[in-house]
């Protein structure tokens, strides 16, 4: 086990390195800022004297080393903007994200597994054929044409939630629902399809030919060997909810790092991208660190072990 | 002498999307109370599907009961609702299936998965239902049985898990017992100490106990009455000394051949021609007709009926006393022995 552990630790950092490497990169390979910067009739000279006090001169392996020295050290510059630290403020914006992402979580467990459940115990009725139907749609459905559909019901039509900004519970709700919308649907097509799995089982078979009734076949027995495979991939999801939630949080004005990332790349703003990039990179790593470990835990054939 | 289980021309039908097959066609047997009765036969023959149906577990959706019936205990089980034939599964009919490496569930203790059966059909304590599953757990000759209770099945070998599943099929005292290979995947050392158990816990528990097998010389060790079956249908049915004695099918007589014990002083291992034919396949005729070394012209176009002489039953043309003279007269060596 902690052999595993410590692989799976080195994996981490590995990812994180690499992610930090290609975007840096892929940025400085975009073109450098410092026009934008600059007043429109700044002259050649200010230009290259600018470039040099931002450093942007000098060879691009130089600059990638200084980056990577200062970056494992926390230290990812200021903003080129308005001079505040990169990663303090990226780490401020993260509460909301996480808030985001969570309740997003919550809402769509509370949904999918029922769903999934009910879906696999009555497979091809009627409900599961209904839906089996939505939940394709579901993932389909792109999120900011949902986010943008529900604002203008809920919010321009209605008007009976704002459609934007954040700060109270009203505000998360749209948010919210439109973060869900593609988990609940895959939950719950997950959800179904293992437990159509498990239910083929010999030890189901057993159970039965012990007398246990449906309704504790499936909701019991059926349901816990299936969370192995559920609890994977929630937490695998769980990353993606939170490094993914740029276009919800872009749609909804909701102040996370999605948010902030996105805003600092239409400015340029480089040192705040990379230590966004930094923190997501980070957070997707160590979820899935966590999910791996959490498997070893449910599953007592590895935790005996 | 009491009859507890009866069934009378089953006949089972599935339906896998478009076409309509059926494995099990016409099958005839009984178990008397106290006996032990052996079903062999090659494996696709259709002694699961058969055992399944007398547990009334069979695939809802895709199987069904064409005609026939079950009779245990005079109660027609064909017929029952899941709701009532939940109360009998587990309690008054048990059952041991073929693979113990895959048949108790990962996830739950030995311990929580053996209080099902009491749990659903008796009321008991919490800590009367631990005592009873550690008793039952001892008497099926696991040791530490207060640890095994609370483990789960990957921390235990193949044998002791198939001991947990009869321990399971014992909890709460069946009249019957159907055990489906219970030692098909197990080692040969094991498979004869499983047996033995079989057979005492038989023995001790008063109940009967049909032992289906693919294996000839675990029937000669284990029964009382055999029924041979092949392609769906029983072929042939006899007290088990009878059977060694006298086969009458020539499937049987092909089974008997097969055995190790008769094959010593050959240097090939005899065995049956051909294969089963898939219930797909099935066309008029004696089912064995493609593979019997006696056939002739009626058997490619008339279904034998059952012979029956005393307790013996068999299902072949040759039994007729009418084709009997035939035969004598065409050849010298008569295949009846
Ligand atoms: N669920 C099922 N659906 C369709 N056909 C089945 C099903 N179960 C068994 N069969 C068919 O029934 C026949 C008998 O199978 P089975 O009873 O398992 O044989 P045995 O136990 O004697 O080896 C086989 O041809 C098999 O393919
Ligand atoms: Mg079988």
């Amino acid at each position: 086990m902690l052999d595993f552990i410590i692989k799976r630790l080195i994996q981490v950092v590995v990812v994180v390195l690499l992610a930090l490497t290609v975007v840096f990169f892929l940025i400085r390979l975009s073109g450098d800022p410092t026009a934008l910067f600059l007043p429109p009739d700044a002259s050649r000279e200010q230009i290259e004297e600018y470039r040099e006090m931002l450093g942007f001169d000098r060879p691009i392996y130089i600059q990638y080393g200084e980056f990577m020295v200062n970056a494992v050290q926390g230290d990812f510059g200021q903003s080129l903007r308005s001079k505040e630290d990169a990663l303090p403020l990226v780490l401020s914006r993260l509460p909301a994200t996480f808030q985001l992402a969570i309740s997003a979580l919550i809402l769509s467990l509370l949904i999918a597994i029922p769903l999934g459940v009910l879906s696999a115990y009555k497979r091809n009725s009627v409900f599961d054929r209904i839906s089996v139907a939505l939940t394709v749609l579901g993932q389909a459905v792109p999120s900011f044409w949902l986010g943008l559909i529900l604002i203008y019901f809920f919010a321009a039509q209605l008007n009976i939630l704002p459609s934007g900004g954040a700060g109270s519970i009203v505000h998360l709700i749209l948010p919210m629902i439109t973060l869900a919308a593609y988990s609940v649907a895959r939950f719950t097509r997950f959800t179904r399809s293992t437990m159509l799995d498990v239910l083929r089982k010999d030890y189901i078979r057993t159970a039965k030919a012990s007398g246990v009734p449906t309704i504790r076949l499936v909701g019991r027995y059926a349901l816990k060997n299936s969370l192995i495979p559920i609890i994977t991939l929630v937490a695998l999801d769980l990353g993606t909810l939170l490094g993914g939630a740029v276009i919800t949080e872009v749609v909804f004005a909701w102040p996370g790092v999605g948010r902030l990332l996105m805003q600092s790349l239409m400015n340029r703003d480089f040192p705040i991208v990379l230590a966004g990039v930094f923190i997501v990179a980070l957070i997707y790593a160590v979820i899935n660190f966590i999910a791996d470990i959490l498997y070893a835990y449910v599953n007592p054939q590895i935790r005996v072990k | 002498m009491e009859k507890i289980l009866q069934v009378k021309d089953l006949r089972i039908q599935f339906n896998n999307g478009k076409e309509n097959i059926q494995p099990i066609r016409g099958v005839y047997f009984h178990v008397n109370k106290g006996e032990t009765l052996g079903i062999v036969g090659e494996s696709g023959c259709g002694k699961s599907v058969t055992s399944l149906s007398v547990m009334g577990l069979l695939p809802q959706k895709t199987s069904e009961i064409v005609s026939g019936e079950i009779l245990f205990n005079d109660r027609d089980l064909s017929r029952l609702t899941e709701r009532e034939f939940r109360k009998l599964r587990g309690n008054e009919i048990s059952m041991i299936f073929q693979e113990p490496m895959t048949s108790l569930n990962p996830v739950f203790t030995i311990g929580k998965q053996l209080s099902e059966p009491l749990r659903q059909h008796k009321k008991m304590s919490k800590s009367k239902i631990r005592e009873t599953i550690i008793a039952v757990l001892k008497q099926v000759g696991l040791p530490r049985a207060e640890q095994i209770i609370d483990e789960y099945p990957h921390q235990l070998s193949g044998g002791m898990r198939q001991r947990v599943m009869i321990s399971l099929a014992l909890l709460c005292q069946p009249k019957l017992m159907i055990a489906d290979e219970p030692t098909t995947a197990l080692d040969v050392t094991i498979q004869a100490q499983i047996l033995e158990l079989l057979k005492n816990i038989k023995r001790k528990n008063d109940m009967s106990l049909i032992l289906i097998t693919h294996d000839l010389s675990v029937v000669a060790e284990m029964c009382d009455r055999v029924v041979v079956m092949y392609a769906g249908e029983v072929v042939e049915e006899a007290e088990v000394n009878e059977l060694f004695d006298q086969p009458l099918h020539p499937y049987t007589q092909g089974l008997i051949q097969s055995l190790p014990s008769n094959n010593k002083r050959k240097s090939k291992l005899f065995s049956i021609q051909g294969q089963v034919p898939k219930p797909s396949e099935i066309k008029e005729g004696c089912v064995f007709a493609n593979r019997c070394p006696f056939v002739f012209g009626k058997c490619l176009t008339e279904t034998p009926p059952s012979f029956q002489k005393g307790k013996h039953i068999s299902k072949c043309w040759l039994q007729d006393p009418e084709e009997m003279e035939v035969k004598r007269i065409g050849e010298s060596s008569t295949v009846i022995s």
